[in-house]
């Protein structure tokens, strides 16, 4: 790496070279042969071979010239980083100063950097703020410092570093892959249901608190019902929410109807939640000529433009990054409403779990992200899925406020997505909530769970740590709810379900030509040539098709 | 890995012109026929194209790894300093990142105009191209769409790029429903298709010959102007072979067409400019007259985009065709640093493939 025309003097502290080599250097700096650049370069690589004398004069000679400013933050770019490898070492090697003129090693590197950086760093790299882009956009852009890596003794020393300056420390310690104590879980409600003393919560009206109820149950008629229809093969798949119905409607009940929601495949209610109904979403299932989907998509894969809720897709994590975007389009128009995406555990381990996180933190987007951890990803449990605390501790790599959250917990869920809702919107950055719960249905009407988990375990979690059952008993306790409307309500939602099932299985499919439109905003010759064949085809051979396709 | 080599970028192009190929790129592309504007090079047609867009439409943005300072390749130049580090922005290091991202921002009613530094690093975001982007609206039944995305990759050999700095991935964006693929021959070309693209409606992979950069110069009208999408151009007109192709190895094929015009063989040449949904119809129309086809790429033979013209010209012209359609194109090897000249559908190479054609 070294730049072949320097020459290396092999004694530091012979002073008559310092004359010459200055004089060598502005000959080249001059005839613009040498960058400061690759001066800085150069002196950087080799700076054991120069006595810091030697180098303060150099750079007293090339700061002063008229490019200092780009000098200065080459110097500091570059210096840096050699200052976190030199650093380490030369807190384990303080003996004496070498005067060793072979490149490669290490001990007079680490000593050589020791004196770059305490006499050299001080009178060059003070004026901090010329460090910062100033746009506006990054305003947070400082790391917050944990009061643990503070080390008091050395503080003078510190790094001046882009995001905030870093202390040094003698002390060769590394950060454990996590923290003594588990991240603890946010809760407000007990098993019970009784709410617990001193909880910090959002207050829910009764009408609220009801209507949350209610949608509740109906997810879980939906999936009972619904799950019952597909395994009859009345259409050809389904996903349930079993277990999960808090994480969704207690988020969807914290969230103002402009926020942009940006679905999984698992949070149904929040869509439920905001009015789409169950002809809707029988019609989808169903893939019928109603369906907003236009029936080209597999069950469960809702959207709605009407309802701020983005056409689910199944690749899993991918909303994430777009997440991002949708939320800087809020920002960039200064909406009062923030893009929420969920994801589940197994997406974490995602590519674009990382893209997402870190580009919503970097452009200072408006997204709350929520995790429902529910354990499992179709058979892979979490501890095949990732280490360290979870999901939680994930978001402080990002510089993303975290926050985790017992997701069986309806109030809980709302109190905190209420909470992070308002530090998106407000405080303009991302929020990462993390749910705790777990998956008791089956993950799809594809899969049996029994084969990788005990029943036990299932059963525990639908009869023990029943979320619907949890908030019912508080509702009951505030004196909000009867067992009478209980019934009522179940089967008033199972007679509106099973007709609305019957209306959408009996609503025909939707006409060919909506296979091929929307692949681009108007048919290409292609497809117009394809449609033309395909109607052909159907008319020389109808049984090879369905025939309740208008063509 | 890739920052380091990505920095080449601008070192890559400035240094072209030493590396000379027996199909020599030294010369200026294909002029266009009439002229007005100025004389610019590609990276500033493209420039100028990104200043209108962000200039005539206040929801445009331009974001990308290093787009905030110029680019690699400084297709970006002052872009931030006019219209603010809000609209103009560099993006962490992350593909599937950046185009995720500008489908979100696209999905929202603007035009998103992300930059991947190397056509060649365009995978790590494929699964958000061909998944998400290219389905977005028909998956949701039109109710919503990420039609306002633009990506730009600059592709292609460039003397010695070796396996990461050269590739030319057209083929498996064709094989996309939903997606459009552009790839522009010249530096006016390249402005009025660019911002065709930007205005679509539909998602959009745009590929820059990064060879051309600099390379190529040609006056380039200063006014907004848009250039057609999916209509081909006949750029030579001849009477007894077609050829057919895009981007950077126009030029290798028009040395081709006037070494063999000294041969007395009429070529006739093709530019695409859009390769899905393609103009199959002037293709059709002028293989007709002609009666015999040739495809040229850079990408490697097998499974490229050749093979589907090729395909679909047999079943529109078999009878019209008096040689079987030729096919000179990249090697299926990865792109071979040192071999580049080898690698490479050359003039020499098209020369004998047109004269086998004829003497079929």
């Amino acid at each position: 790496m070294s730049h072949p025309i320097l020459l290396i003097p092999n004694n530091n502290n012979n002073n008559n070279n310092v004359f010459v080599l200055i004089l060598q250097f502005l000959i080249f700096y001059i005839t613009q042969q040498l960058t400061p650049h690759l001066l800085l370069h150069h002196l950087l690589l080799h700076k054991s071979f120069y006595s810091h004398r030697d180098l303060r004069s150099l750079m007293a000679i090339f700061l002063a010239r008229s490019r200092a400013t780009a000098v200065q933050r080459y110097v500091r770019k570059n210096v840096g980083f050699s200052e976190i490898i030199l650093g380490v070492r030369s807190s384990c090697n303080s003996s004496s100063s070498s005067s060793s003129s072979s490149s490669s090693n290490i001990i007079s590197q680490a000593v050589a950097g020791k004196y770059f950086r305490k006499h050299l760093l001080p009178s060059s790299c003070n004026t901090t703020k010329s460090f910062s882009t100033a746009a506006g956009r990054f305003k947070s852009t400082a790391a917050a410092v944990d009061s643990s890596f503070v080390s008091e003794s050395d503080d003078d020393q510190a790094l001046d570093f882009p995001g905030g300056k870093v202390t040094y420390t003698p002390e060769m310690k590394f950060i454990s892959e996590s923290s003594d104590k588990r991240v603890p879980c946010y809760r407000v409600l007990d098993d019970n249901g009784e709410l617990i003393n001193g909880s910090h919560f959002a207050q829910l009206s009764k009408e609220v608190a009801v209507k949350m109820y209610g949608d509740m149950v109906t997810l879980q008629i939906m999936d009972f019902v619904l799950y019952e229809a597909q395994r009859q093969g009345r259409f050809s798949f389904y996903m349930t929410t079993i277990g999960e119905e808090a994480i969704n409607i207690g988020s969807a009940a914290a969230l103002k109807e402009d926020d942009l929601i940006l679905p999984q495949y698992r949070e149904p209610g929040v869509l439920l939640w905001r009015g789409y109904t169950l002809q809707q979403f029988t019609n989808q299932l169903f893939a019928n000529k109603d369906d907003d989907g236009k029936g080209r998509q597999m069950p469960v894969h809702y959207g709605s433009k009407k309802h701020n809720y983005v056409t689910i897709s199944s690749p899993i994590a991918t909303q994430l990054p777009q997440a991002a975007g949708m939320a800087y389009s809020l920002k960039m128009d200064k909406k009062d409403a923030c893009v929420v995406a969920y994801i589940g555990d197994g997406g974490t381990s995602e590519g674009d779990f990382h893209a997402g996180l870190n580009f919503a933190a970097v452009t200072e987007a408006p997204v709350v992200f929520i995790c429902r951890n529910n354990g499992w990803a179709i058979s892979t449990n979490i501890s095949e899925q990732f280490r360290s605390d979870g999901i939680v501790v994930k978001g402080r790599g990002y510089g993303i406020k975290s926050i985790r959250v017992d997701g069986n917990d309806a109030l809980a869920v709302y109190s905190a997505i209420r909470a992070a809702r308002e530090i998106a919107v407000t405080e303009q950055k991302p929020v990462l909530v993390e749910t705790l719960s777990y998956r008791v249905g089956h993950h799809s009407t594809s899969d049996d769970s029994t084969k990788y988990r005990t029943s036990d375990e299932i059963q525990y979690w639908k009869m023990e740590r029943n979320p619907v059952n949890r908030f019912r008993n508080w509702i009951e306790r505030n004196g909000w709810w009867s067992e009478q409307q209980e019934s009522e309500l179940r089967s008033s939602i199972r007679k509106q379900l099973l007709q609305a099932m019957q209306t959408a299985e009996k609503t025909e499919k939707p006409p060919i030509t909506e296979m091929f439109s929307d692949v681009y905003d108007v048919l290409p010759a292609n497809l117009l040539d394809q449609e033309k064949q395909l109607t052909e085809s159907i008319r020389k051979h109808p049984k090879d098709f369905p025939t309740d396709f208008a063509v | 890995m890739a920052t380091s080599f990505r920095r080449f970028g601008r070192r890559l192009v400035g240094s072209i012109s030493r590396n000379n190929f027996s199909t020599s790129c030294e010369k200026q592309l294909i002029q266009q026929q009439d002229g007005g504007g100025k004389s610019l090079n590609l990276y500033s047609a493209i420039n100028q194209a990104l200043h209108i867009a962000l200039e005539t439409d206040p929801r445009a943005y331009v974001f990308g790894e290093d787009v905030s300072f110029g680019g690699v390749f400084r297709c970006t130049t002052g872009l931030a300093d006019r219209f603010g580090k809000s609209r103009v922005f560099n993006t962490p290091l992350c593909e599937q990142g950046i185009v995720g991202f500008g489908i979100g921002l696209a999905a929202m009613g603007n035009r998103a105009i992300a930059e991947i530094q190397f056509a060649d690093y365009i995978f790590p975001a494929f699964d958000q191209i061909v998944n998400e982007a290219a389905k977005f609206r028909y998956r949701s039944g039109n109710q919503f769409n990420c039609g306002g995305l633009t990506i730009r990759a600059p592709y292609g050999a460039v003397g010695h790029g070796g396996h990461y700095h050269s590739q030319s991935p057209e083929a498996f964006f064709c094989h996309v429903p939903g997606l459009k693929v552009v790839i522009p021959r010249s530096p006016r070309q390249a402005k009025g298709l660019l911002l065709s693209c930007i205005r679509d409606p539909n998602p959009i992979v745009f590929f820059e010959p990064k060879w051309l950069y600099r390379l190529s110069i040609e006056e380039v009208p200063e006014d907004d102007y848009m250039l057609p999408l999916s209509e081909a151009e006949v750029i030579r007109e001849g009477s007894d072979i077609t050829l057919v192709g895009w981007g950077a190895q126009l030029s290798v094929m028009e040395d081709a067409c006037i070494d063999a015009e000294k041969e007395g063989i009429s070529c006739e040449l093709i530019d695409l400019k859009t390769l899905i949904p393609w103009d199959k119809e002037m293709v059709e129309a002028s293989v007709k007259k002609t009666g015999r086809l040739l495809i040229s790429h850079e990408a490697p033979i097998t499974g490229g985009f050749g093979a589907e013209i090729s395909a679909s010209i047999v079943e529109r012209c078999f009878l019209r065709l008096e040689a079987p359609v030729a096919r000179v194109c990249g090697l299926d090897t990865p792109f071979p640093l040192v071999f580049e000249p080898f690698y490479m559908p050359t003039k020499n190479k098209i020369l004998d493939a047109i004269k086998s054609t004829i003497n079929y």
